[in-house]
């Protein structure tokens, strides 16, 4: 057992965590604050060829052959740089919608009766085993009603009837809810640097407030969330166990919201401002945590997970479930 | 990352198993709560079949007589004992994991040969006075004085909070030798023995009905010079190597036990109807997800502190701080699976409910963790 990133996947997020500074800086970002959070397809077919939709394609395929906990690190650093799009979708599209792999097409999925993201610039939808594109899709989102949207960087559409847009398989379900609980998870880290940043610069009583025990609990706490929450985004990208992956979606969902309301509150009033970024990251963090499995239903299915001396994740086969051992790769 | 354990491994898991279901059958039968003694023979008992076994310091250096286990099997170790339901460290806990990696990594090769083989063996108990009546979480306030006469510390004060003081024959005791120096310097590490004259030890009683703990009143107590671990006046830093030890894994059987107990309140609520309460329901599901995560963060804090092949590090006050709060979830959560018989001491669980309130007290409260965390894990600038 050896539970830490290698030397490859350390690389590829410094890798990722590189590029989204140089092409997704804290200017970009408020550019795409300001264009309401349309995908730039410029920066989408950059993602694309720096492998972040073909990720997990194999090789022959075109694809670069990797793993969900390879990926999971992808969606970390999108989530830390708050990186607009249907990036899930477009990336569980893969192999599937053509252009997907590329970042040429911008690709997105309906979950429930939530809003579906970025309708109105999609190119497919992905619908049951296949995707809504060309006539199809345009008459759907012809029939969709916009909303508007509370978070600035997802633009939202309600459609009529979502029932041949949400016939998801369950794998397909899982992975999106494993690599939006990645996304959060990068949120959340982000958010702690933040508030601790801040809290180290801000003097107020002739003393930076990060001084103050009231606040330096606040910023242990956010850290106390986060951490968990990597141990268990991290275990089930490995295992890819639809139980941990419940559980890492509801810690990673959490530690983004209540990270992100510390972080407003340690920023006292110019938290509660449009200019400080924190907004961005709560309101994306409150619309990620309704999709693809909410509080409700993971507590529900980590609840039927219980009983009978169930097994510990990761223990040896004697006692774990089958497949635990399986393992991603990495 | 590599969840998978290694053939090596699992065949260290696969020969511990079976030596654990060859000798459980034969141990003497469980000691009430209260009974120190009989706690301590059962205790040591148990270490001396450990050390027999070749189990005993598996995580300890070779050369103080360990194993040199590396962390995951040390985890392993206490994974799987826990499971086959084997006896909790109990009496041996201080010095198995306090005292004891304490001489290891500080005391002389002397203070090595006289102190390590018997706790290994189970021949010897070690009980810790660190905390004081003024000086609990600021433990380095402490006031037990010891001044130099001739070749011994003429020690006097007293000292709260000491478990297994009762049954001890060892106490790992921080003492003030210089009371002019800065607070965190004037202190030193001493290992007196609980047979010394001027002794006194007096139980205390928890809000939960036990004797866990007592009050130890020292009245110009003798102990040798040479029974100091570390230099004189440095006892603040070899205390530090302690407590790190104590933050490290001290809490990995009791995630496993708190998972296994979480299966068993899922049975108890479907039996008696409680499961049918959606919001008791999901509140287990959300404590399934805790305990999972609390697992995974240890091996991930495991991994790393093999990796780095060091002492466990500061991470474990981030573990520390969530496990404490989820055990009394845990426990709070049982009293609803309970309901009425939640009142009922002989009931299952409600010794635990109010075990669990200690949790964000002892070894570092929660606010002292949280002072850490944001102190030396973010950087946050000291002060009040």
């Amino acid at each position: 057992m050896d539970f830490q990133l290698s030397d490859d996947q350390r690389a590829l997020r410094s890798g990722m965590r590189d590029l989204l500074g140089a092409v997704f800086d804290r200017d970009r970002l408020r550019a795409a604050v300001e264009r309401g959070g349309a995908v730039d397809r410029g920066l989408w077919r950059e993602l694309g060829a720096a492998g972040f939709f073909a990720l997990r394609l194999p090789e022959a395929e075109g694809g670069v052959g990797l793993g969900l906990p390879e990926a999971v690190l992808l969606f970390e650093e999108a989530g830390r740089a708050l990186l607009p799009g249907p990036l899930v979708a477009t990336h569980l599209a893969a192999g599937l919608v053509k252009g997907a792999a590329e970042g040429e097409a911008v690709v997105t999925a309906a979950d429930g009766r939530l809003p579906v993201a970025h309708l109105g610039e999609a190119d497919a939808v992905l619908a049951g085993a296949g995707a809504l594109a060309g006539e199809a899709l345009r008459a759907c989102a012809a029939a969709a009603r916009p909303v508007r949207s509370m978070d600035p960087l997802t633009p939202l559409h309600r459609m009529p009837s979502a029932e041949r847009t949400t016939a998801h398989s369950e794998r397909f379900r899982c992975e999106a809810a494993l690599l939006t609980a990645a996304e959060q998870l990068g949120s959340a880290a982000r958010t702690t640097e933040a508030a601790v940043q801040h809290a180290g610069e801000r003097e107020q009583f002739g003393s930076p407030i990060g001084s103050f025990q009231a606040v330096k609990h606040l910023c242990a706490d956010m850290l106390a969330r986060t951490e968990p929450a990597r141990a268990a985004v991290y275990a089930a990208a490995v295992t890819g166990d639809p139980v941990e992956i419940a559980a890492a979606k509801l810690l990673a969902d959490e530690a983004a919201v209540r990270n992100a309301r510390d972080c407003l509150q340690i920023h006292g009033g110019m938290g509660f401002t449009w200019e400080a970024d924190v907004h961005l990251h709560l309101k994306r963090a409150w619309l990620r945590s309704a999709c693809w499995l909410g509080g409700a239903a993971a507590e529900e299915l980590l609840a039927a997970d219980l009983g009978a001396a169930g097994p510990l994740p990761g223990s040896s086969a004697a006692y774990g479930r089958a497949g635990v051992e399986a393992g991603g790769g990495g | 990352m590599d969840l998978a354990y290694t053939k090596a491994e699992e065949e260290f898991r696969g020969r511990l198993r079976e030596w654990l279901a060859a000798v459980l059958p034969g141990l003497p039968a469980k000691p009430s709560p209260d009974d120190w003694p009989a706690r301590r023979a059962y205790d040591t008992t148990w270490q001396r079949m450990l050390y027999d076994a070749g189990y005993a310091g598996l995580h300890w250096p070779v050369d103080a007589g360990g194993r040199g286990a590396t962390p995951t099997q040390h985890l392993i170790f206490l994974e799987e004992t826990e499971k086959a339901g084997a006896p909790y460290v109990g009496a041996n806990f201080v010095g198995l994991l306090h005292a004891g990696p304490t001489v290891a990594a500080e005391g002389t090769a002397e203070q090595r040969a006289r102190w390590l083989p018997p706790v290994l063996r189970g021949d010897e108990v070690w009980c810790q006075g660190f905390s004081e009546p003024d000086a609990g979480s600021d433990l380095a306030a402490l006031r037990t004085r010891a001044v130099r006469d001739g070749d011994d510390y003429v020690i006097s004060g007293s000292k709260i909070w000491t478990s297994h003081a009762e049954v001890a024959d060892w106490c790992e005791l921080l003492v003030r030798t210089d009371p002019k120096a800065p607070k965190h310097r004037g202190i030193s590490w001493l290992a007196m023995p609980m047979d010394a004259p001027g002794i006194t030890v007096r139980p205390l009683r928890t809000l939960a009905g036990s004797t866990e703990f007592a009050e130890m009143f020292l009245d110009e107590v003798r102990v040798p010079v040479r029974n100091r671990v570390g230099a004189e006046n440095d006892g603040w830093r070899v205390t530090m190597v302690t407590l790190s030890f104590e933050r490290g894994t001290a809490f990995v059987g009791e995630v496993v036990a708190c998972r296994r107990t979480l299966d068993v309140l899922a049975d108890e609520a479907r039996s008696n109807g409680r499961w049918d309460d959606p919001v008791l329901r999901r509140r287990l599901g959300r404590l399934n997800a805790e305990l999972r995560s609390l697992w995974r963060l240890t091996e991930w804090n495991v991994s790393e502190s093999q990796r780095t092949g060091g002492v466990p590090g500061i991470g474990g006050s981030v573990f520390k701080l969530r496990y404490s709060g989820v055990r009394q979830e845990l426990y709070e959560a049982a009293a609803e699976v309970l309901g009425a018989d939640a009142f009922d001491m002989d009931r299952e669980w409600v010794l635990d409910r109010l075990s669990s309130l200690s949790y964000t007290i002892a070894a570092g409260t929660s606010q002292i963790q949280r002072n850490i965390v944001a102190e030396r894990i973010l950087g946050l600038p000291k002060g009040r």
